[in-house]
């Protein structure tokens, strides 16, 4: 009965009479008669107004910055240079993914370049030196990168020390582990026809490799929104109208395609960005739709009100700085893998502040609670673009060091003015 | 002759230390009855909302639910009762939605992965039956005025749908407008046969929502009142423990500011 008196209140196609309308429904009618130009534009006076910009300053900048690049050096936006900046961005990206879950709960983890450094030498070691496996000593790593997340975790979540702190520790002991792994002999070659090796070697040469997984998965988004839509629909609720659903379809098929065909005219579809997409589409569906993921989100939103609701604060805090350990380890097997050996040097220098910097330029706040695994992906390729441009100009590393330094503070500006906004609006 | 009152508390002593916080406190709650808790600044309000609420249980005293006595000792006793506690911090997540605040704890979900949309239809009618306007549910709660936000805190507490409804200082920051559309919600709580026990300072809340005032002072009782039958003087004076007359009330005032 309730139910019928609901449906009666469906925007657009209403039988019932005016009095079974509530309020609430009144006015949600008002906001759905807009068509859907007027009702995008509200929505984004409104992100604007509230601070919630996401990802959109990064997608600009990366256009914008693209463009210049491309007026400075033809060579830029050539597939080749394009393919290899695709490969290139993998393996901090993937510790820039790790690093988006512990900015969510709003913690830091000054740890992942070392993890990922002592990942790469655990590998290196237990494959060439002591003969195991490839894929055991893969394993090995891996794990080894989940289980010193979980060290800090406790110490973080159980014991009460700030994360700052904690992996701050991390990044002297860790470091200090991988050189007492390493040994005498410094640096270790890997297998350049092994299975490490071809994560970032391997290219589906196959054209229709990359135009048919650019089609699937554009079918697939298709297909879960439509499906969404039409639950919506059947649940008598507002939805998004098909004319929005086909124009994201459309942008996206759009941007696949683009991607598909320049990587094409290449060397085809690279294994390590295959791998590095899957990893960031799968995690940010753990983020975004699952129980576990709404737990994170709320850690970062209020611990007290996310312990109050029957979370176990302890286990999520945990659990993510295992992802983002077991992150580092994966990310420092692409970088070992790019570059066939692992070294003193491994996991050192400046990508730290590469994979922190990615996420807060992608879009994910430092104070914790808003982000997306995307925004590890966006802002590798901004931070990769600004290095690959100057490469190809010639540019020294001080100037680069400068624009991306730069590019970094403006990030965090954003985030800092949208989150000031939002308090402003937050509290009347 | 009456159902036996929804919760009835009995004799219900608490103490911290060598402060006796609470002593032979009573009161009972009937379903559909607004009780608006009153008392100065550690008169043992809070505290009294903590022991029905199972977070700091009661040394003494007999706790009775429709009649029953029952045993208190943890909040899970106290929701499997059904008793839903809103404290003053709303412990509301600002960077989720008002459908993620609503079940955040206990999502709607098929192995692990949430059904956002039963959710937002079940969200949608709660707010609905309760003639809450919230325009956008899907915005983040940040968002929302301080009124709309205890709304959210109100609601999520009657996901559960509980039959007593433990209210802490709901309207203590809000604007005027806000609160009038928090007695509404308390209002419509009341007409829909929830029993609620308020606790206020503002006499004007009171007035306008209770049906009855019980005033703690000191962690005692110090008298029930009818809200229509009492001026509002009285249930201060009863407050500040001066009964009688103003020439008590001001040895009441003096005595308190020797204290």
């Amino acid at each position: 009965m309730r139910k019928e008196t609901f449906r009666n209140t469906e925007p657009g196609r209403t039988a019932g009479g005016p009095e079974a309308r509530a309020p609430a429904a009144a006015g949600r009618r008002l906001l759905v008669r807009r068509g859907d130009v007027g009702r995008a534009v509200d929505e984004f006076r409104r992100r604007l107004r509230d601070g919630e910009l996401g990802s959109l300053p990064v997608v600009l900048g990366l256009a914008l910055i693209w463009i210049i690049f491309e007026i400075l050096n033809e060579n830029f936006l050539s597939p080749r240079n394009l393919s290899n900046l695709s490969v290139d961005i993998v393996g901090t990206g993937l510790i820039a993914v790790g690093i988006v879950f512990v900015l969510l709960i709003g913690e830091i983890d000054l740890s992942v370049g070392s993890v990922s450094g002592l990942a790469a030498a655990m590998f290196a070691v237990l494959n060439v030196h002591q003969g195991m496996p490839e894929w055991l000593a893969v394993i090995v790593a891996v794990l080894c990168g989940t289980t010193v997340g979980a060290v800090h975790g406790f110490f973080f979540a159980r014991v009460g020390v700030p994360s700052f702190v904690v992996t701050l520790a991390g990044l002297l002991g860790w470091n200090g582990l991988m050189l007492y792994v390493l040994g005498e002999s410094g640096t270790i070659s890997i297998d350049d026809q092994g299975l490490v090796a071809k994560l970032t070697s391997h290219y589906f040469s196959d054209a229709a490799v990359a135009y048919g997984l650019a089609v699937l998965g554009t079918a697939a988004f298709f297909l879960a929104a439509y499906r969404d839509s039409l639950r919506r629909r059947a649940g008598g609720m507002e939805s998004r109208s098909l004319g929005r659903l086909g124009f994201r379809t459309g942008a996206l098929a759009v941007i696949a395609l683009a991607a598909a065909y320049v990587l094409n005219q290449f060397q085809g579809l690279p294994l390590a960005l295959l791998i590095f997409l899957l990893v960031v589409v799968g995690l940010d569906y753990l983020l975004r739709r699952t129980r576990y993921g709404r737990q994170v989100f709320a850690l970062g939103g209020g611990v007290e009100a996310a312990r109050r609701a029957g979370i176990n604060v302890v286990l999520v805090r945990i659990s993510v700085f295992m992802v983002s350990g077991t992150m580092a380890a994966i990310g420092g097997l692409f970088l070992a893998s790019r570059i066939t050996s692992a070294s003193q040097t491994s996991g050192s220098g400046i990508l730290l502040m590469n994979a922190i910097a990615a996420a807060v330029i992608g879009g994910t706040s430092l104070f914790g609670g808003r982000g997306t695994t995307w925004s590890a992906l966006l802002g590798m390729l901004v931070i990769q673009s600004i290095a690959s441009a100057m490469a190809l100009m010639g540019v020294q590393a001080a100037v680069q060091f400068m624009i991306t330094g730069g590019v970094l503070l403006l990030a965090v500006v954003i985030d800092s003015l949208s989150r000031r906004s939002q308090e402003a609006h937050g509290r009347a | 002759m009456r159902a036996p009152p929804l919760l009835a508390l009995r004799g219900v002593s608490k103490r911290f230390g060598a402060i006796q916080a609470l002593c032979d406190v009573e009161l009972e709650i009937h379903g559909g009855e607004v009780i608006a808790l009153v008392g100065d600044n550690g008169a043992g309000k809070s505290t009294l909302v903590k022991v029905i609420a199972g977070v700091s249980p009661a040394d003494s005293g007999v706790i009775e639910w429709q009649g029953r006595i029952v045993q208190v000792r943890r909040p899970h006793d106290a929701q499997a009762l059904g008793i839903a506690t809103v404290y003053q911090d709303l412990a509301l997540c600002d960077n989720l939605d008002v459908v993620g605040n609503l079940f955040l704890g206990r999502e709607i979900h098929r192995v692990g992965v949430l059904d956002e949309v039963e959710m937002e239809r079940r969200a949608v009618e709660l707010l609905h039956t309760l003639s809450i306007r919230i325009p956008n549910i899907r915005l983040p709660v940040a968002s929302l005025s301080g009124g709309q936000r205890q709304a959210v805190a109100i609601s999520r507490s009657l996901l559960g749908v509980p039959k007593l409804l433990l209210l802490d200082e709901p309207t203590a920051s809000l604007g005027i407008e806000q609160t009038s559309q928090v007695l509404d919600l308390i209002d419509h709580l009341r007409d829909r046969g929830l029993g609620v026990l308020l606790i206020s300072h503002n006499m004007g809340d009171v007035k306008a929502v209770a049906d009855r005032v019980a005033v703690l002072r000191l962690g005692r009782n110090n008298g029930f009142f009818d809200v229509n039958t009492t001026s509002q003087e009285q249930v201060i004076s009863s407050i500040t423990g001066a009964t009688d007359n103003a020439g008590r009330t001001r040895m009441g005032r003096t005595g308190e500011a020797w204290l």
